[in-house]
């Protein structure tokens, strides 16, 4: 896939931003099941990249192959390569819970811990070994900060955060993964539980976190992957139910110029 | 015609909810009897010397003290020997064990086993800790036999506590990197411990209720004084009232009901004490 450089929105992908998440041939089994099918692709670094498609096409399972979540799933086997700047992931050498210290996941519906808005976000780094106080405060006051929520909880940190709305909940989950200092942010459906007000506030975080962070978001709102993601991938499925990387490439491209019959189709909604 | 299909429903309705309400009155009425009559029958032993001396004319007089302090202790000692394995046998069995056919088989063992009579429990502590390693009749015997029969439930209960923890708060705790051992120690067991203790009084007031499994262990009808160690033998409130009610001619029949009424209460309450730990951490969430 050749992408010299292309405009979007105002907003570049070069291609020295290239290689920061990288697949090659990763086929992806359930026990005798194979969700994914052979897919290549090459995930730009500090930009957004939305994995699109139908319900059911394995979307949700690529992007966990990034932090290796599948590995919880018993039975769940990955073939192919999977690089992480580089670095195959999923050779032995490779720590699992290191590896997703680097590569943070928002997941699809809200999940703070039933503790309090500070110990959602000192969570991880307490986990990690941060024990000192004055250290935790100032990591919990920047990720909040960094997670456009800080103004909104300073007077309430020692409250639940299951207290919290439903888009705040999403952000604090935000900040949680902010907090432990990751490159790459895996985002499952972040805003599928959420209303569109809230929905918004999250995308344009989600623009904001780009500058620095590496983000991967699965989506099933074709607007929101139009409005906020730089590249997009366009999966879908087989006959027997595997995923295949249709088409990969520039927002603006696959939104206004699709390559595949398939993919025009299912952005204009004629199925899916 | 539709008028009557509506009367129809509203009466197979109110036959129903008519049934359900005499199912409960059913179910609650007999325990609220029995609690009832055993109080009425009993309070009139009540008294502090009932309470805090020891028998005396074969527990035709005098009090209980011995059998309540024997009671706590060999609670205690079941505790001790059966919350720390069975807590944690719980963990592995949902946390870590594969699933597969061994692990099926263990929780399937762990079923039966809550289902052993518990006469043949005594009988399983009578040969193998008080005869085959040697630790006689005792409190630890008994404890030790109390403690098998009791990690059945323990077990069970904390595994319900811990599967009811949202799988999202492991899932989210694993993908900020934290390890598997973290995520239990600090999501799991936290979420599910209001579970795990309310399973665990409840398994411990049932072990202070046994009669049959210490009967053959260690426990004794009349004892000198308190026990002073786990090695001696002890008295327990069911056994008394066991022996007291059908063992010793010409008791008194408010003896026996003051000994129902004590075990009664001992029981009770801590069921009490579940159900409000039950509450509190409902309604902390």
């Amino acid at each position: 896939m050749n992408i010299a450089q292309v405009q979007l929105n105002g907003r570049v992908v070069t291609q020295d931003k290239l290689g920061k998440l990288r697949t090659e041939k990763v086929n992806l089994y359930y026990g005798a099941f194979q969700a994914l099918r052979s897919i290549t692709l090459d995930i730009p670094t500090r930009a957004i990249t939305a994995i699109i498609g139908p319900s059911g096409c394995g979307k949700s399972s690529f992007l966990r192959i990034f932090n290796r979540m599948n590995d919880l799933i018993p039975g769940a086997r990955v073939e192919g390569n999977v690089e992480v700047d580089g670095i195959p992931i999923y050779s032995p050498s490779v720590d699992a819970v290191e590896l997703r210290k680097r590569v943070g996941m928002v997941f699809q519906k809200p999940n703070p811990f039933p503790m309090s808005v500070f110990e959602n976000v000192a969570y991880g780094p307490r986990r990690h070994s941060i024990k000192s106080r004055p250290e935790l405060e100032d990591i919990v006051e920047k990720s909040l900060r960094h997670a456009a929520l800080w103004e909104e909880v300073k007077d309430k940190l020692d409250q639940s955060a299951l207290a919290l709305s439903g888009g705040q909940q999403q952000r604090l989950c935000i900040a949680r993964v902010l907090a432990v200092g990751p490159e790459v942010i895996l985002m499952d459906e972040p805003c599928s539980a959420l209303d569109p007000v809230a929905t918004l506030k999250i995308e344009d975080l989600m623009r904001s976190l780009a500058e620095e962070y590496t983000i991967v978001i699965v989506t099933h709102n074709m607007q929101q992957a139009a409005r906020v993601s730089d590249m997009a991938a366009f999966l879908m499925m087989e006959a027997d139910r595997a995923g295949v990387l249709v088409e990969y490439g520039p927002t603006s491209q696959i939104f206004t110029n699709p390559k595949d019959k398939r993919t025009e189709d299912y952005i204009t909604g004629r199925f899916g | 015609m539709k008028v009557k299909a509506r009367s129809t429903r509203r009466l197979s309705q109110r036959t129903a909810f008519a049934l359900l309400t005499l199912a409960t009155a059913i179910v609650v009425i007999p325990a609220l009897l029995i609690i009832l009559y055993i109080i009425v029958h009993g309070v009139s032993a009540i008294d502090w010397g009932f309470l805090t001396q020891s028998p005396s004319q074969a527990g035709k007089s005098g009090g209980i003290f011995p059998a309540i302090v024997g009671t706590f202790y060999l609670m205690l000692g079941t505790a001790i020997f059966s919350l720390p394995i069975g807590v944690l046998a719980a963990i592995h069995l949902t946390e870590y064990a594969k699933d597969n056919r061994l692990t099926r088989l263990i929780n399937l063992a762990i079923i039966s086993l809550a289902g052993v009579p518990s006469i043949v429990f005594g009988l399983f502590g009578l040969g193998v800790f008080v005869m085959t390693m040697h630790l006689g009749l005792s409190l630890r015997a008994a404890s030790l036999t109390l403690a098998s029969q009791a990690l059945a439930m323990v077990i069970t209960t904390s595994r319900e506590a811990i599967l009811a923890v949202p799988r999202e708060y492991r899932e989210a705790s694993l993908a900020i990197g934290a390890t598997k051992w973290q995520t239990v120690r600090h999501v799991v067991l936290p979420q599910a411990s209001s579970g795990i203790i309310t399973g665990a009084v409840l398994a411990m007031s049932r072990a202070a209720g046994e009669t049959a499994p210490i009967l053959v262990v260690g426990a004794a009808f009349i004892v000198p004084g308190l026990p002073n160690s786990p090695f001696d033998q002890f008295m327990a409130l069911p056994y008394h009232l066991y022996t007291v009610a059908a063992q010793v001619p010409g008791m008194p029949k408010s003896m026996m009901w003051g000994v129902a009424l004590v075990l009664l209460a001992v029981v009770l309450s801590f069921d009490i004490v579940a159900a409000i730990i039950r509450s509190k951490a409902r309604q902390r969430k």
